[in-house]
């Protein structure tokens, strides 16, 4: 690996509560992701690899030790500049999809374009493309409740990468999905890396959805266990 | 950016049409409760106002007797004569107009309607005095006073109950034992909170005496009307026609009046702010239910605040700062209470008009209600629609998301 690392971690830990009632849910975590990577994070429940999840893409933030994002130091950010590196080079994919109640799929997959600032066509133009390539060509003008898991989380996924993010967070991304609807999405996620080179970290406990993967994290109890990269 | 949040905040309402109706009710009937409350008592205030001023604002009425109540029995106490009005008038220049009044309770009778009234017999001054115009007819005249004819003017309830539709004008009726000319019927004054001033029959003081009571004594007159000149001080007049009234009727330095002198500016004094406390009290029962309202917006968005914290975490995960979040339910808040602040103001404008009408009071447009109305609304909707966003933007996205 020649290139810089997009993600750099030394030492990262993560505190919740104070004094006695304190849990250390990341105890030191050392962990460098190159570009294009796609990383399966694993570990039995509670293993803290949500919590690493979230503070990677800066929905929490970490109690010490150091997160540099493409030579940027994290933890110096402060709320608003947070936000703003989510916007232009972060997505996400929740185990919950986490799409607007009674809101179209078009206009859930334009909202992160709408706080780019950009142009009510162009929104249009880019989320109707986006829609297009997770499958949901028919499907713009369904709200959530008119969808299914599978349809939801094809929405989110387009949602998230309508932005062109340079890296893309998946916590639990077939969580609520069945094996054949896994199948698909696990194959659109898998495209989404080879094809357009996309940086993708996923937080899954299904070892066959890892397989996707080339290369798994284990977590256990806050610290990372095993790092294994398959052979090309 | 602010565009962004306009057109954000206006897509959220558009969503959940359903909340936005629940708070834009609460803010609507606050709103038009407290604004038709106001309007209505100050409509009513007003009223009062205008019928006392009918009543002539500087008038004094001077009554034998004491006074009200159990002391001011004004048996064995002897009446006033014309001679004390006349000696009245000539020696107190604040005194505008004097007449002296005989009032007497008879019989009235027209055709197969019969009913009791009272008749008052006076001096053509008299219409003056208590601001009396004619509707119909005529007045009557220092003439018919001299002449004591058999004439009379009536008020509009005698006139109903009387005459029905016919028109009086011209038509005999009999009062006691004599008959009796209408030659006029007075415009209408209404009620001014001392009974019904339109049930009246008047005629010429020498024409009472003479056919209806029978003059006995010098000592028939029952009341003297005065109208005082415009500015006058009415403590001082009332203590100058004290004076000569305790002189002209023997009263001994020991001895209390016995008579009395009733002061219309008082009463309309008393009357305005027995009134404006009602507009008051009204107020603060309108001020109730726009808190009442006010509470209720605050049901509402306590209640979408798990659905909203969602919201506001999948706004901050896809990039949204807290900034750009709060503006948007800031913008969300200030629409839906100005739009229930402005239906709460033509349903208002609406109301009072209707009920103007309904209870004949008159309606005066209050902009200062209006605006005070409106902004209370606001700054409830605002508050109660902001503060919960606020705290909520506060959360780190993740903890916003996971909000049960």
């Amino acid at each position: 690996m020649s290139t810089a690392p997009l993600i750099e971690l030394r030492g990262l830990t993560k505190t919740y509560g104070k004094g006695d009632a304190a849990f250390q849910a990341l105890k030191g975590i050392d962990l460098t992701i190159h570009k294009g990577e796609f990383v399966a994070i694993m570990g039995p429940s509670g293993s803290g690899k949500s919590t690493l999840m979230n503070v990677l893409g800066c929905l929490d933030t970490l109690t010490t030790g150091s997160y540099k994002y493409e030579g940027i130091a994290v933890e110096n950010l402060a709320t608003d500049q947070r936000s703003l590196l989510r916007r232009y080079a972060l997505g996400f994919i929740f185990q919950g999809f986490n799409l607007l109640a009674r809101t179209s799929s078009l206009e859930n997959v334009e909202l992160p374009l709408l706080y780019r600032g950009m142009s009510r066509k162009d929104r249009h133009e880019k989320a109707v493309a986006a829609l297009n390539s997770v499958g949901l060509t028919t499907k713009l003008n369904r709200t959530p409740g008119e969808l299914s898991g599978g349809q939801q989380q094809r929405v989110a996924i387009a949602r998230a990468i309508v932005t062109e993010p340079s890296t893309l967070f998946a916590d639990e991304p077939t969580g609520n999905l069945d094996s054949v609807t896994t199948g698909d999405i696990m194959e659109l996620l898998k495209r989404l890396n080879e094809d357009r080179g996309i940086t993708v970290l996923m937080v899954t406990h299904d070892d066959h959805v890892a397989t996707v993967a080339k290369r798994r994290v284990v977590i256990k109890d806050g610290l990372v266990e095993s790092d294994i990269t398959a052979p090309p | 950016m602010i565009w962004n949040a306009f057109a954000i905040a206006l897509r959220e309402i558009s969503r959940n049409l359903t909340r936005a109706f629940l708070t834009v009710l609460g803010i609507f009937i606050g709103v038009a409760a407290i604004i038709t409350m106001v309007t209505l008592g100050q409509g009513a205030t007003l009223a009062v106002k205008a019928q006392i001023s009918s009543l002539g604002s500087n008038l004094l009425t001077l009554r034998p007797g004491a006074g009200f109540g159990s002391r001011g029995s004004s048996a064995g106490v002897p009446n006033f004569t014309e001679k004390d009005a006349e000696i009245l008038g000539e020696q107190i220049a604040a005194i505008a107009a004097i007449t002296p009044v005989r009032t007497a309770t008879l019989s009235t009778i027209y055709q197969s309607n019969a009913r009791t009234s009272t008749i008052t017999g006076t001096t053509p001054v008299y219409f003056q005095i208590n601001k009396w115009t004619i509707a119909d007819g005529r007045l009557f005249t220092d003439a018919d006073l001299r002449s004591g004819s058999a004439v009379c003017v009536i008020g509009n309830t005698v006139r109903v109950e009387l005459f029905g539709t016919e028109n009086p004008v011209g038509a005999s009726i009999r009062i006691g034992r004599a008959s009796c000319e209408v030659i006029g019927l007075l415009a209408t004054k209404g009620q001014a909170g001392m009974g019904d001033q339109d049930d009246t029959i008047i005629m010429p003081l020498s024409s009472l005496q003479r056919r209806l009571i029978g003059k006995t004594s010098e000592h028939s007159i029952n009341q003297i009307s005065i109208s005082a000149q415009e500015g006058t001080e009415s403590l001082a007049l009332i203590s100058d026609i004290t004076e000569i009234m305790r002189i002209r009727r023997n009263l001994h330095s020991n001895q209390d009046n016995d008579f009395n002198i009733f002061d219309t500016r008082q009463i309309a004094e008393t009357l305005g702010s027995t009134t404006q406390l009602m507009t008051m009290l009204l107020a603060a029962v309108a001020g109730v239910s726009l808190l009442v309202g006010g509470i209720g917006i605050m049901n509402i968005m306590l209640v979408s605040v798990t659905e909203r914290t969602r919201e506001i975490g999948i706004r901050l995960a896809i990039g949204a700062t807290a900034g750009e979040v709060l503006l948007q339910f800031l913008i969300e808040a200030v629409t839906l209470s100005c739009i229930g602040g402005l239906l709460g103001i033509l349903l208002a404008f609406a109301l009072c008009y209707g009920l103007a009408q309904v209870i004949k009071v008159p309606f005066n447009f209050n902009a200062q209600i209006n605006v005070i109305a409106f902004a209370f609304s606001a700054i409830v909707g605002v508050l109660f629609g902001y503060m919960p966003a606020r705290r909520a933007a506060k959360l780190n996205p993740i903890d916003a998301l996971r909000h049960e």
